[in-house]
């Protein structure tokens, strides 16, 4: 599941794989609606997976789905987007709060100076314009989490706008063809987070912990050039990545540090968008393809039964699967926006227009932070593709896991194995190992040096891949050894003596002389069987290679 | 400065409404209907209360809309007095917070240090539910 797939999506539920080049579509599996899409061929709409329903017996209807995201990022600082109270994850309810938190009258809001960093890092990260002069406006709506009755963030003029984010999706079987899709990035803001409610079904009341209000959010709104809830995810995965190289922010979604809502509709490929609901409570990376997906299903089914789709907010129910309406707004919410009087426009600077003798810690310059961005994952990747050789899948998979990239350039580093060896040894048996226990990285009982011993080893030839694969369990089993002394324990050394191994050829092809006459008559699968039968007598401490070789040359004549 | 806010908000929320109806009515007519002081009402949960308090913001806006007798074709829209002035940056260090208790004290009901609050909005009675007017 590290390379993610585009999928089509049919309503029986059934997925399929799609080759989406050239004109032809094949999937296997076809569902009753999907024979007819087998003939259409490919449509105008360039790479936008459709969906073919369940009814078209009666005549074909294909839709498209359009998918914008909004995404809310709580950036990494130590303390809050207006005032000086901290920002951490779990404390004793409203001990993080100060007055200004708390809307105690004769507060003022005070931009904090790491937050302003963090936007123009990610605006630059995400190929944005940086507006030089930005302004923050009040939100106005009544709720008991938000006590100002109003939330302070940037509508009318943010500080970043016009960027875009590429995403990589991985299309078709082997060998799987990686596509770069970009969305374009409306705009990028600075907001307050509210506080947390706390539901009390039983009491009829709801508690609330103002310690997350005022934590600074980075609104990143992306633009509906997405078209399925695989593209969605990919995207938010891709931010997610960015975010956490950067440093802006941890982009935790199970912790609330990442939440995402969707603006979803549906319409026939060639006619105008059709009315868009919003889907929210999308809070799991797990389930925002599902929700974004089933909402799309939903709306397909309601359009096919003549019914309307109403602009409404919907949310998730992670336990029936499908979206449900939220409580009723009155209308539409009007939030009344309007300047935020208490706080003057945002000017940033870069070097040429930067005031001679200003206070450096009360300006800031973009082409300053431009200089420092860290890199980004996609250099990233690229850099590990020409560094390495490895293919682009792999590359995406090292970056997929926190920390594996750590592992494997440190295995690298000690040992003399091929980067492919290394790279197959990691993702393949090592990744196995720890999802099947479900084990992070740091967790992980083989450290980077007993994987690059042994691979050494193996590199060698002084082990079997075999052996090395039985080293490698036990290596995971019992800390403290390193793997020469279990190859040493469990007696897994190659045979090493030529001379031992080429007698043990000659006994057994005297011992079985069929086989060696169907060797010769030219059954290629014959000799398979000497070696099973050489490997046997070695206890399988001889090299199949190298038997295959002494074998050969005893045969020919 | 909480009714500068409403005004202010009032303004250019009529704006925008004015926007949708000003073709019929260039100069306006100045009467504000009984539809957007329900919605006003609403919104702001501010109540007006009486005919009068209705006739008081019909003078309002047509107070301000004298504005408009000032041709500002090309002229950047003022949007803070506060133009000219630095927006100053705080560093990013925790000096406040740590005051539970403080706040608490301000609250009507507290559970276990938190705030309760009812179980979301309770909604405005419709208008016909409501008081009527009276005459002062």
């Amino acid at each position: 599941m590290a390379a993610p797939m585009l999928r089509w999506w049919c309503l029986g539920r059934r997925w399929v794989l799609a080759c989406i080049d050239g004109g032809s579509r094949h999937g296997r599996g076809a569902a009753i609606g999907f024979t007819s899409s087998r003939k259409r061929g490919q449509t105008s709409v360039a790479q936008q997976p459709l969906i073919t329903s369940q009814k078209s017996r009666k005549g074909e209807h294909e839709w498209a789905a359009v998918v914008g995201l909004e995404i809310h990022a709580q950036i990494s600082s130590n303390s809050k987007l207006f005032s000086g109270s901290r920002v951490h994850f779990a404390a004793p309810p409203n001990s993080l709060v100060s007055f200004f938190d708390a809307s105690l009258p004769g507060t003022l809001p005070v931009l904090n100076r790491r937050c302003v960093e963090a936007a123009v890092m990610t605006g630059l990260a995400l190929n944005c314009r940086i507006n030089k002069k930005s302004l923050f406006d009040r939100k106005h709506y009544f709720y008991a989490d938000l006590p100002a009755g109003y939330q302070i963030t940037q509508q009318r003029l943010p500080i970043a706008v016009n960027g875009s984010l590429a995403y990589s999706v991985c299309v078709g079987k082997k060998p799987s063809r990686v596509i770069t899709k970009t969305v374009r990035i409306k705009q990028i803001q600075l907001e307050q987070d509210s506080g947390k409610s706390l539901h009390d079904e039983l009491r009829s009341q709801t508690l609330i912990d103002l310690n997350r209000a005022g934590v600074g959010l980075l609104e990143v709104v992306l633009e509906p050039d997405m078209s399925c809830g695989e593209e969605a995810a990919t995207a938010v995965r891709e931010l997610q990545l960015i975010l956490q190289a950067l440093g802006t922010s941890r982009a935790n979604m199970a912790e609330g540090q990442l939440r995402v809502d969707a603006n979803v509709s549906v319409h026939h490929p060639g006619e105008p968008l059709g009315v868009r609901t919003e889907v929210k409570n999308l809070n799991s990376a797990k389930f925002l393809a599902k929700a974004i997906d089933s909402e799309i299903e939903r709306q397909i089914h309601e359009l096919e039964n003549g019914r309307e789709i109403l602009n409404e907010t919907r949310s998730f129910d992670y336990k029936l699967g499908c979206t449900m309406p939220m409580r009723d707004k009155e209308g539409k919410q009007d939030y009344r926006f309007m300047p935020e009087p208490n706080l003057p426009p945002l000017l940033l600077y870069d070097t040429e227009s930067l005031p001679p003798g200003a206070d450096p810690q009360q300006v800031i310059n973009i082409d300053w932070i431009r200089e420092r961005l860290p890199e980004l994952p996609s250099e990233t990747r690229e850099r590990l593709i020409q560094q390495y050789g490895i293919l682009p899948e792999h590359s995406f998979a090292l970056l997929n896991e926190v920390g594996l990239l750590e592992f494997f350039q440190n295995v690298i580093k000690e040992t003399r194995a091929e980067p492919k060896k290394v790279t197959s040894w990691v993702l393949n048996i090592f990744l196995g190992f720890l999802k099947q226990q479900n084990l992070a990285v740091n967790e992980s009982p083989v450290t980077p040096s007993a994987l690059a011993e042994l691979l050494n080893l193996l590199d060698r030839k002084a082990i079997s891949s075999t052996a090395a694969k039985q080293v490698f369990e036990e290596l995971w089993r019992s800390e403290g050894k390193t793997p020469s002394q279990i190859v040493s324990e469990k007696q897994l050394e190659l045979m090493q003596d030529q001379e031992a191994l080429e007698r043990a050829c000659h006994t057994v092809m005297e011992g079985h002389p069929q086989v060696v006459m169907d060797v010769k008559r030219g059954n290629p699968r014959a000799i398979n069987k000497l070696i099973g039968l050489v490997r046997k007598a070695t206890l399988s401490r001889a090299d199949p290679t190298a038997i295959k070789e002494i074998l050969e040359r005893k045969l020919s004549p | 400065m909480w009714a500068l806010a409403t005004r202010l908000g009032l303004r250019s929320w009529l704006g925008w409404r004015r926007g949708f109806t000003s073709k019929a009515d260039p100069q306006g007519s100045g009467r504000v209907t009984a539809e957007v002081i329900e919605h006003l009402e609403r919104l702001a949960l501010v109540d007006f209360g009486s005919q009068e308090a209705v006739a008081r913001l019909e003078k309002a806006i047509a107070f301000a809309d004298r504005l408009r007798a000032v041709d500002t074709d090309g002229v950047e829209p003022m949007e803070s007095v506060l133009e000219d002035r630095c927006l100053y940056l705080r560093s990013d260090s925790v000096v406040e917070g740590n005051c539970a208790e403080e706040l608490l004290q301000n609250a009507h009901q507290v559970v276990e240090e938190y705030f309760v609050a009812p179980p979301g909005n309770i909604s405005l009675p419709k208008q016909d539910e409501q008081e009527p007017f009276s005459d002062n």
